[in-house]
């Protein structure tokens, strides 16, 4: 029972989709999600270091058998080259967040220090505001934008995952 | 100046060729040099052998009709009456024949009105070209007059679709899509063509190849270690039974089907849609398992222990609750689209592969099976539990399918509507060949039977075609009628009459405490007289059991266009085997349940 169990966890998947780089891809891709109830969590697509693919970087939650079936009908698409869940493999997972936060004077100084602690990068500076930008993987994030709670966040962006498989491994 | 019979003889020319006199127009004859988009198109349709358009026109699309005019192809163009009609009559053609149908409509609601049509062949697996004209293209998403998102709308029901940009893309996207629509699991695939791509000039090349790097409808290499253990599981096997689907027709495999159910002596039922994979007169078949299949192939698959399914994508109606199908069985599966392993059961063995390569690898390591007393106790079943109904009282539907089997020997081509017509149809009319049997099986399309009966008839001239529709599905599409009458097409559509939604009402009856809601046809038509308003069709009536065999004889001999048999048929009869939606084979219902019955947890 308990291995029947685990096939219907819910946990959440980081897919690499390569895909013809043509209008109307995305919208088959995510088509295949949504005709099953499933809500992308965040999504990526850039082009490709080939011009004519673009690589899709889906995160999403959901049991491994309905997951298993998204992928099968995901690499069906005629457009799709492949697509992989990267979620146990071994590869490299990394996020970048834009953080605005209201900080006059007294608490600049300490909102850098949070900054320096969490490598991030202070992009815009204003007398009563700063931008900053955080890298890492989405756990590093979340507890930064949770020590950047304690000053009045403004802005939130997150880019959401790209993924890249190590070493020889293809992504 | 012509006289007026030479006149008469080609207007007649005309009206069988279905298009406008193709020599009037010679002086137009585009060069390679200057030919515009729609030219090139046709050129390209040509290259893939196509011979009939099922279409109609629009403005939207008025290039590609010239087309069909100025670069005098020898390709057919059949006006319809409704963009419905030339969906199915493109699905009856391919389904009759194995290659494409082609479908040209105009933009907005005439490519709109293909979707049903589309959605049709991508459940059931056909292959379709659909061309539908599009505004022009600085208009695209600005509400131009009759702009529709067609490939937004179609998306979700295609296997492929193509909005071209560039007329110099043509002849890549039209091979790309032939190729797409039959090879591994078929499906539709739609082009859109903006109409100045249609109308600007064509620069570019008619032999541009392909580009499809993520197309990969076959995997390159066969499991063979698979395949030798699934041979080794068959040898053990003492109860076999293969369950054979479209999958068997669409890869041409009935041939390697029959010489396995042979080599292993082992009993052979079908989907639906398998119907014609497998003599359903051979001893060792079981004809048609599933909701409405016969008792004795569903009770051959409850105590099977091995289960050997050959392109078959086990459907919701084929194998009830899920968890209980062939339970304690050894599961196989070969199917030629990886996404169908494990979908709805979880196998033992799995081969992606088309069925006949799968079958003709398989054939190599195969013995005769112990299963001499299997296939005895099956003679057994067939024997205790045949397919019946009551000669006694009204006329049924059974009768008459049963008297139209005997009397054609099982060698007529049958396309069905959907509700229990079908499946009466589908048990009483048995099938001996592939490609005998259409009817719209995943999507459930009312009016699919009549049009899908032209389209087989087109593509099979001298073959005996019977469109079994109900009254419900006939009121769809009748409008064809006239596409039949005007190319005199012999095609013979049987209505069975009993004035209701039978299927629904069937439901409503057993589980829904017999409240009739949104089923009776009260108001249907003359149909016999309804079809002599066009000329060329004629109307017969059935009103007693003791006409069936005459009237039928009578309208077979009719030739010089449709029969139209209206069957006055029992309003309230009910298909039986029957396994209620969700519920497990075991639960199969052979005869009217004596008590209300709980509502279904299955769809439909």
């Amino acid at each position: 029972m308990s291995a029947v169990a685990a096939m219907d966890a819910i946990v959440s998947h980081t897919l690499s989709v390569y895909v013809a780089n043509k209008p109307g891809v995305l919208s088959r891709v995510a088509q295949v999600f949504a005709r099953r109830g499933y809500n992308i969590d965040s999504l990526v697509v850039s082009p490709s270091k080939d011009g004519a693919f673009s690589r899709m970087t889906i995160t999403v939650k959901g049991s491994p058998v309905g997951l298993g079936q998204i992928i099968a009908q995901t690499n069906k698409l005629v457009d799709v080259i492949h697509c992989t869940d990267h979620t146990d493999d071994n590869a490299v997972v990394r996020e970048l967040a834009l953080i605005k936060i209201r900080v006059s004077g007294d608490q600049r100084a300490e909102a850098l220090q949070v900054s320096e602690h969490f490598g991030c990068k202070t992009v815009d500076l204003t007398p009563t505001s700063m931008i900053v930008m955080a890298t890492g993987t989405s756990d590093k994030l979340d507890a930064c934008v949770g020590m950047f709670q304690r000053f009045e966040i403004i802005e939130l962006v997150r880019t959401g995952k790209v993924v890249m498989a190590r070493g020889d491994g293809e992504t | 100046m012509a006289t007026s019979v030479q006149t008469q003889r080609k207007k007649k020319d005309i009206a069988l060729r279905g298009a406008v006199d193709i020599h009037e127009h010679d002086h137009l004859l585009p060069d390679d040099q200057s030919m515009d988009g729609a030219q090139a198109l046709v050129r390209c349709l040509e290259e893939q052998g196509v011979e009939y358009i099922w279409g109609l026109s629009g403005g939207a699309a008025i290039p590609i009709f010239d087309a069909l005019v100025t670069t005098r192809t020898k390709i057919k163009l059949i006006l319809v009456r409704h963009e419905q009609g030339a969906s199915h009559m493109a699905d009856g053609y391919a389904r009759a024949t194995g290659k494409p149908g082609v479908v040209l409509v105009t933009s907005g609601p005439g490519a709109t009105n293909t979707i049903t049509g589309i959605m049709t062949a991508q459940m059931d697996s056909v292959p379709m070209i659909v061309l539908t004209g599009q505004t022009i293209t600085p208009m695209l998403g600005k509400d131009a007059f009759q702009e529709a998102d067609v490939f937004g709308v179609s998306l979700p029901v295609v296997k492929h679709s193509y909005l071209v940009k560039d007329s110099n893309d043509i002849p890549r996207i039209v091979r790309e899509a032939f190729h797409i629509t039959n090879t591994g699991r078929p499906g539709p695939v739609l082009i859109d063509l903006p109409k100045d791509v249609t109308q600007g000039p064509f620069t570019g090349d008619l032999s541009a190849p392909m580009d499809l790097p993520g197309y990969k409808p076959e995997p390159q290499a066969l499991d063979v270690e698979q395949i030798k253990q699934i041979a080794m599981e068959l040898r053990r096997a003492k109860k076999p039974v293969i369950l054979a689907g479209h999958g068997v027709l669409i890869a041409n495999a009935a041939e390697e089907l029959r010489l396995l159910a042979r080599k292993l002596n082992a009993p052979v039922c079908n989907t639906l849609h398998g119907k014609g994979a497998f003599p359903e007169n051979d001893p060792l078949s079981l004809g048609m398992m599933g909701m409405h299949g016969t008792a004795y192939a569903n009770k051959a698959v409850i105590d099977c222990d091995l289960l050997l399914n050959i392109g078959s994508r086990f459907d919701d109606r084929i194998i009830g609750k899920a968890p209980k199908f062939c339970k304690d069985a050894v599961r196989i599966h070969i199917d030629v689209d990886p996404a169908e392993m494990g979908k709805m059961i979880q196998c033992h063995y799995s081969v992606v592969g088309d069925a006949r390569r799968v079958l003709e690898e398989l054939l190599l390591y195969v013995d005769e099976c112990d299963s001499q007393e299997w296939v005895a106790h099956i003679a057994d079943l067939k024997k205790r539990f045949p397919l019946k109904y009551r000669k006694a009282g009204g006329l049924k539907m059974q009768h008459i399918l049963d008297e139209w089997d005997k009397l054609t020997n099982s060698e007529s081509i049958v396309t069905t509507d959907v509700g229990q017509h079908q499946m009466w149809a589908a048990q009483f009319c048995k099938t001996l060949h592939p490609f005998q049997w259409m009817s719209s099986g995943g999507a459930g399309t009312m009016g699919y039977g009549f049009p899908a009966a032209i389209g087989a008839q087109f593509g099979r001239p001298d073959a005996l075609v019977l469109a079994v529709v109900g009254d419900g599905g006939f009121q769809m599409t009748m409008a064809e009628l006239a596409t039949a009458c005007l190319h005199k097409l012999p095609v013979k559509v049987l209505i069975l009459n009993n004035h209701y939604l039978g299927m629904v009402r069937q439901w409503q009856e057993t589980f829904y405490g017999d409240r009739e809601s949104g089923v009776d046809l009260e108001g249907n038509p003359d149909f016999a007289r309804l079809a002599e308003c066009y000329k060329g069709a004629k109307g017969f009536n059935i009103r007693r059991q003791a006409d069936v065999r005459k009237v039928l004889k009578r309208a077979m001999e009719y030739t010089d266009g449709p029969a139209v048999i209206c069957a006055e048929v029992e309003k309230a009869d009910n298909v039986f085997p029957w396994v209620p939606a969700g519920a497990s084979l075991e639960d199969m219902l052979l005869e009217p349940p004596k008590r209300q019955m709980e509502k279904p947890t299955g769809s439909t």
